[in-house]
């Protein structure tokens, strides 16, 4: 098996020229440019299961400065090659290098769909913005290290595109791109939190198997100024929904939400809503629901004028196992709702 | 304290006349057992089936998981359920090393879960590697969930006994001893030996999330100490299904692996002082009423460290936090074992709650990892159930009886006292 | 999911719930202390009267939180 493999360098490598020359248009060619000879040499001592089989150049400030263009431009360069896997640089610690070699890498790697493989120092604004897109090994910050970070590069690119089973980010020498795996160690839980703990104890390094995150914060919403006059929504991450959950709602871990009509309902009664979160005591909600999504004593409140209007439908979905990820973007889509509804404020009740 | 496991060895199990244990096979007399079953009133008839490694068979949906085991005085096992009310840990238990009674049944409510005996997905519970002798029941009609939880606790549990109780008298092939005087007595031994605490959390917020300690609910219960041997000899049960795996089965907190890593260093490398079985409260003033009394009990028995595991994911994230927060900012250290919910495709932020002071993470896996589950020639229980199972959905099952399901499914796959090897990394 | 809709609908959003300290990490802004996870607004093990009453008075502290200006994440006790 072949395996074909497109280079992405900048004008430099290419040998056009240094700074003067980065306004470079892409450009491709139909074999191994500049380094990409050492990737030739080193894809041989590796077994000959992959070759170059084109090179695409562009300047590095015309990436920067017409970032549409050239990504799509340099997309369709690549493309052209039927390649199995992209290798884009060594960047180092050049900054619009490592952009565009993240950017294209990314790109590549999601249009494609196959592995992309770059390489540039720790403090690279490229790593930044593309780490989490394409596979970034690590280099020094100048090219001293390019045979070393070529190797590097070279490997683990054979390794994506033969799909051999790969070990964690720290193992495989690149820097990880967010995302968590599930491993099997050699010692069990709670040996690893005795040997941590004996580590601390003595004064030993240890090494934390997840880092605390930091939270996103954002400034608060100007408050309501017109109650009485206020549209308001009611959402909720309890679970509630008509009985038999028409939109199968998932139990856990929901992938979705809904969305349900109130208008005209005064309260929520068991034979009418029942609660599908799978990770409390449902048997309040059962009695009535209204203790997760208040509608009775809302509608009393709308109706004695506190505020003006209930808005007609309540947004639901199931709390627990729900990945933060899928919770900011039921939150993004329920906001939008919102917005075009011209809801004035809302309230959410979590269990 | 001192306790003898006397262990014997089981290396399979089969139907036969006589209850009893001979040459590594468990013979279970099926009648006699049914007839234990169904003492209790509630079940209008039930099943026993066999399920042993390397068969292809999923047991779904399951409930608890219980190590048959007996005290050899002849007076049970579990006090409170099986046994008069006395202290555990003590004396000789005769244990069938290998054997499993598992619980199982039309569902109650979300989160039990499934073992596979064979497959690419058996490795993820150590119930593929039991002789697993399995309890499916059908309860009476509009029997109330409560009751129905309960009625299934306490019969898995004596079921697991009445095995244990017919092969007294057979040698066993290997024999444990834990021995361990009062916290007073061993500092006075091991001055110098750092003290360790172990609060061991577990899930007590109502239906089917409950815990028992010497038959008492846990989850109105304020920290107390519970010395190792306890905890080793059947003086917790769990009432509970979490997500099924971070469940901490009754089978597991006899085999606590904190426990037994701890003690194995007792007298050596520190000095441990026992475990506390700490509650995870469904209101905030429960959680942090918890975290600071638990730190009391740290503080006035001297532990310079802490282990403290989870049961569950989500609400009870907030109490590890509270834990390790406390601790860290008294000058003890704090290790946190928990697993994590970094969606399917792992890339959401692991635990729902997060403190700056919690340097010391073990993680036992992502619940919400994806899995390409086959079928399986047998199903003990119902295979629809992976409907209502946290980790699977309707859509999860396919007409050939091959399910793509999330880990958390399993039972134990993710169990955060760390009784397996499972754990995550960055990729 | 409570400070994502805030900030894409640009509207107060006031939460119920009971740990405290998940909602202040994940950014909430407007925090109202619910009664208890299974049951955030109300108490219907309490009987209709008191649960009614508790759901009330939590609901009239939400409208009081989106009513108040404030600068950074606030507890509605």
């Amino acid at each position: 098996m072949q395996y074909r493999i497109v280079h992405y360098i900048n004008q430099f490598y290419a040998g056009k020229g240094g700074e003067d020359k980065a306004d470079h248009k892409p450009e491709s060619v139909p074999s191994p440019v500049g380094p990409g000879s050492e990737i030739t040499r080193l894809l041989k001592e590796a077994g000959g299961e992959g070759e170059i089989v084109g090179t695409v150049i562009c300047g590095d400030s015309y990436y920067g400065e017409n970032i549409e263009e050239a990504r799509a431009t340099c997309l369709a360069l690549i493309e052209a090659f039927k390649p199995d896997l992209l290798i884009a640089g060594p960047a180092f610690n050049a900054g619009r290098y490592g952009v565009a070699c993240g950017d294209i890498a990314s790109a590549a790697g999601e249009k494609l769909g196959i592995p992309t493989v770059t390489s540039m120092f720790k403090e690279n604004p490229g790593l930044e913005l593309y780490g989490k897109g394409c596979y970034v090994v690590p280099s020094s910050e100048s090219a001293r290290s390019m045979r070393k970070d070529l190797a590097a590069m070279t490997e683990l690119g054979l390794k994506l595109v033969k799909k051999i089973p790969m070990g964690p980010a720290r193992e495989e020498g690149y820097f990880s791109r967010g995302i968590r795996k599930c491993f099997f160690k050699e010692k069990t839980g709670a040996a690893r939190a005795v040997d941590m703990m004996l580590a601390r104890l003595r004064g030993e390094e240890f090494h934390t198997e997840y880092e605390m995150p930091v939270f996103k914060k954002i400034p608060p919403a100007l408050p309501v100024r017109d109650i009485k006059n206020a549209t308001i929504a009611i959402i909720s991450s309890g679970g509630v929904v008509p009985v038999g959950n028409p939109d199968h709602i998932r139990v856990s871990s929901a992938d979705s939400f809904g969305s349900y009509s109130i208008a005209g309902i005064n309260d929520l009664t068991p034979e009418n809503y029942e609660s599908i979160h799978g990770g409390y005591d449902r048997a309040m909600a059962a009695i009535d629901p209204d203790c997760i999504v208040p509608v009775d004593e809302l509608r009393k409140l709308e109706k004695e004028g506190a505020f003006k209007k209930l808005h007609d439908f309540f947004y639901t979905t199931t709390g627990t196992g729900t990945s933060v990820n899928n919770a900011e973007k039921f939150g993004q889509e329920i906001g939008e709702i919102l917005r075009n509804a011209e809801v004035d404020a809302a309230i959410l009740t979590s269990t | 304290m001192k306790l003898e496991l006397h262990k014997i060895a089981v290396k399979d199990a089969q139907w036969g006349d006589k209850t009893h244990a001979d040459g590594g096979v468990l013979y279970v007399n099926k009648e006699e057992a049914l007839a234990v079953v169904l003492q209790e009133s509630q079940f209008v008839t039930a099943e026993l089936d066999i399920a042993r490694p390397g068969e292809s068979v999923r047991i779904i949906p399951v409930k608890d998981v219980i190590e048959p085991r007996v005290k050899m005085d002849g007076n049970g096992y579990f006090p409170g359920y099986c046994a008069p009310m006395s202290r555990a840990g003590e004396g000789a238990t005769l244990v069938l090393d290998g054997a499993a009674v598992v619980t199982c049944g039309p569902i109650v409510a979300f989160q039990e879960g499934m073992i596979d005996m064979s497959g690419p997905v058996a490795e993820y519970t150590p119930f593929s590697k039991t002789i697993n002798i399995v309890m499916n029941v059908e309860p009476v009609e509009g029997i109330d969930p409560h009751e129905y939880e309960e009625a299934l606790r306490k019969t898995g549990l004596r079921l697991s006994v009445y095995l244990a109780k017919e092969c007294l008298g057979t040698k066993a092939d290997s024999i444990e001893v834990y021995e361990k005087h009062s916290v007073v007595e061993e500092s006075a031994k091991y001055p110098d030996l750092p003290k360790v605490l172990y609060i061991c959390m577990s899930i007590t917020q109502g239906l089917l999330h409950d815990t028992y300690v010497y038959a008492s609910d846990l989850r109105p219960s304020l920290p107390t100490l519970l010395h190792p041997n306890e905890v080793l000899d059947g003086a917790v049960v769990s009432g509970n299904c979490v997500s099924a795996c971070d469940k901490n089965t009754t089978y597991h907190h006899v085999h606590n692996p904190v426990v037994t890593e701890l003690y194995a260093r007792h007298g050596k490398e520190i000095n441990f002082l026992g475990m506390v079985p700490a509650v995870e409260s469904t209101i905030l003033a429960g959680k942090q009423r918890a975290a600071m009394m638990n730190l009391t009990l740290s503080k006035e028995l001297g532990a310079n460290a802490v282990i403290i595991t989870e049961e569950g994911y989500g609400n009870p994230d907030t109490d590890f936090c509270l834990n390790a927060k406390l601790h860290e900012d008294a000058g003890i250290v704090a290790i946190v074992i928990s697993d994590e919910a970094a969606g399917i495709d792992g890339k959401s932020q692991s635990t729902a709650d997060a403190t700056p002071e919690l340097v010391s993470f073990v993680s036992t896996g992502n619940v919400n990892e994806m899995l390409e589950v086959p079928s399986m020639q047998k199903v003990i229980g119902d295979a629809r159930a992976i409907a209502n199972l946290s980790g699977g959905a309707a859509e999860s099952l396919r007409p050939d009886g091959s399910m793509y399901i999330e880990l958390q499914a399993i039972i134990a796959s993710t169990c955060e006292i760390g009784f397996s090897r499972n754990s995550c990394e960055w990729i | 999911m409570t400070r994502e809709i805030e900030r894409v609908a640009n509207i107060p959003v006031v939460q119920i719930a009971t740990i405290v300290p998940i909602m202040l990490t994940v950014g909430t802004n407007r925090v109202v202390p619910g009664v208890a996870i299974p049951h955030p607004v109300g108490d219907p093990r309490k009987g209709p009267e008191i649960d009614h009453t508790l759901r009330r008075n939590l609901l009239l502290k939400a409208l009081d939180a989106m009513q108040t200006e404030i600068q950074e994440q606030t507890i509605f006790e």
